[in-house]
């Protein structure tokens, strides 16, 4: 299955002074990009984490605007900030934020249904195992996520974010949590998932091996500003 | 023997009335104080934690004096729907009310807290709605802990004693709950009715804990 998706567009500009006690970090990011991978690659404590919360709607910038494959998600001239509820993005956690009290199953369903109630564990969603086989955790269905290892765990993350057929897929130092072993194959992994479903993704991490392999337009962000941009096409290698 | 049964009936009617009451206000309160800022946020959370540390007939005068014939709320309610609540049981379930309130209120508060906001960001961008967040991810996570402090609540109405005779009185089988039946006994000098009292109060007291005891602790409730 392809996500139908036209190539990304993200024009990025925002301003945000945050305070934590006396210290003050001013942030002023701006970017326009059509790759549909991108990487945001910098120190910690650079503001990857606001830009990336900034385009999914849990953080609110000062000021700016934020576009994404046309649409405006925030724009605070116009007086426009959608709800994260409303941007259709997908948000891969760093330590992936699955629902403890859930299955694997119930899990990666659990955008799908909109009540008031979870999916049960025992309903089964075409789309829900169609992922679940994706991912080869049919057989971790019925299990919670104290009981999987860190990359059964961000594999339940990822066919949770993919479930709704996202316009992006925005990763915040995905493979962080991760022993290195385990990276390199997640990274490698990650990097096919993209180029299958062909959609566009936007990834924050402080590790230069992300941006290298996964980055198509990497941007460099330190003290808040990005320092510097470079493109490379065709790194990593391409899949049908 | 009688006076023991009607005793105990009333108390579980009055505790279980002020438990479902403290049940929605506790988890209101709770979650209010857990994720929302506001100036005067502790000053609020010392407030409502006053009962627990006052005296029962310190509250039962507070009670009084706002419920009574010449309290400002009691006045009010006498005016317009003709309700008094003195020396009534509705009269004892909101004095209960108020003493076990925050025994539920604050560990609500804490249960709130202790659920990761990571998770609800998780359902935000997922596309679920704030109120199906609450009932979803919020509640289940928290309720374990919630749960403990409204069975302590349970218990703390069960034995209400000083606010509850201030505010009730003590009329025998329309506002004589089992904790004033006891020391009405034992001023009339009836050994075996307390006997009787006492133990049935205790049993009901030790199986209450015992299930607060196994919900407290350990892992995350699956389902």
């Amino acid at each position: 299955m392809t996500l139908m998706m036209t190539p990304m567009q993200l024009d990025l500009d925002i301003r945000a002074t945050l305070r934590s006690g006396k210290r003050r970090f001013d942030m002023h990011v701006q970017c326009t990009s059509t790759s549909q991978r991108i990487a945001v690659y910098g120190p910690s404590g650079a503001g990857k984490s606001m830009t990336l919360k900034a385009i999914a709607g849990l953080f609110t910038p000062d000021a700016g605007h934020i576009r994404l494959n046309g649409r405006t998600l925030f724009d605070s001239a116009a007086g426009i900030n959608l709800p994260p509820q409303q941007r259709n993005v997908a948000y891969l956690f760093q330590d992936y934020a699955l629902f403890p009290h859930l299955t694997v199953r119930q899990n990666v369903g659990f955008g799908l249904r909109r009540g008031w109630f979870n999916p049960r564990a025992r309903e089964k969603l075409q789309k829900v195992e169609h992922w679940l086989a994706a991912f080869h955790l049919q057989e971790l269905a019925h299990q919670f996520p104290d009981e999987l290892s860190g990359g059964q765990r961000q594999r339940v993350a990822l066919a949770r974010a993919l479930v709704a057929e996202p316009n992006a897929l925005l990763l915040d130092e995905p493979f962080a949590a991760l022993d290195p072993a385990l990276r390199v194959k997640m990274r490698l992994e990650l990097s096919q998932w993209q180029q299958r479903l062909d959609v566009p993704m936007i990834l924050i991490t402080h590790d230069p091996e992300d941006a290298r392999i996964l980055g198509e337009h990497v941007l460099y962000l330190r003290d808040g500003q990005i320092d510097s941009m470079e493109e490379h096409k065709a790194l990593g290698e391409r899949i049908g | 023997m009688d006076i023991a049964w009607t005793a105990l009936a009333l108390s579980l009617k009055v505790a279980a009335w002020a438990t479902a009451l403290n049940l929605l206000l506790g988890i209101g309160t709770g979650y209010l104080l857990a994720r929302t800022r506001f100036p005067g946020r502790e000053l609020l959370d010392a407030l409502l934690t006053l009962p627990m540390v006052m005296p029962p007939t310190v509250l039962g005068y507070y009670l009084l004096v706002l419920l009574g014939r010449r309290g400002t709320l009691g006045i009010w309610l006498q005016d317009n729907f003709g309700i008094n609540l003195i020396f009534t049981w509705q009269g004892a379930v909101i004095a209960s009310t108020v003493v076990a309130f925050p025994l539920v209120f604050k560990p609500a508060r804490a249960a709130f807290e202790a659920v990761d906001g990571q998770l609800e960001q998780a359902a935000r961008v997922l596309g679920i709605s704030e109120m199906a967040i609450f009932f979803r991810v919020t509640l289940p996570l928290a309720w374990r802990g919630i749960l403990a402090g409204v069975l302590l609540g349970f218990v703390r109405a069960l034995g209400e004693f000083g606010a509850t005779l201030m505010v009730a009185g003590s009329i025998p089988g329309k506002t004589q709950t089992l904790s004033v039946a006891v020391y009405e006994a034992v001023q009339a000098g009836q050994d075996d009715v307390a006997n009787t009292l006492v133990l049935i109060t205790s049993a009901v007291c030790i199986v209450v804990l015992l299930s607060a005891g196994r919900l407290a602790p350990g892992r995350i409730a699956h389902k």
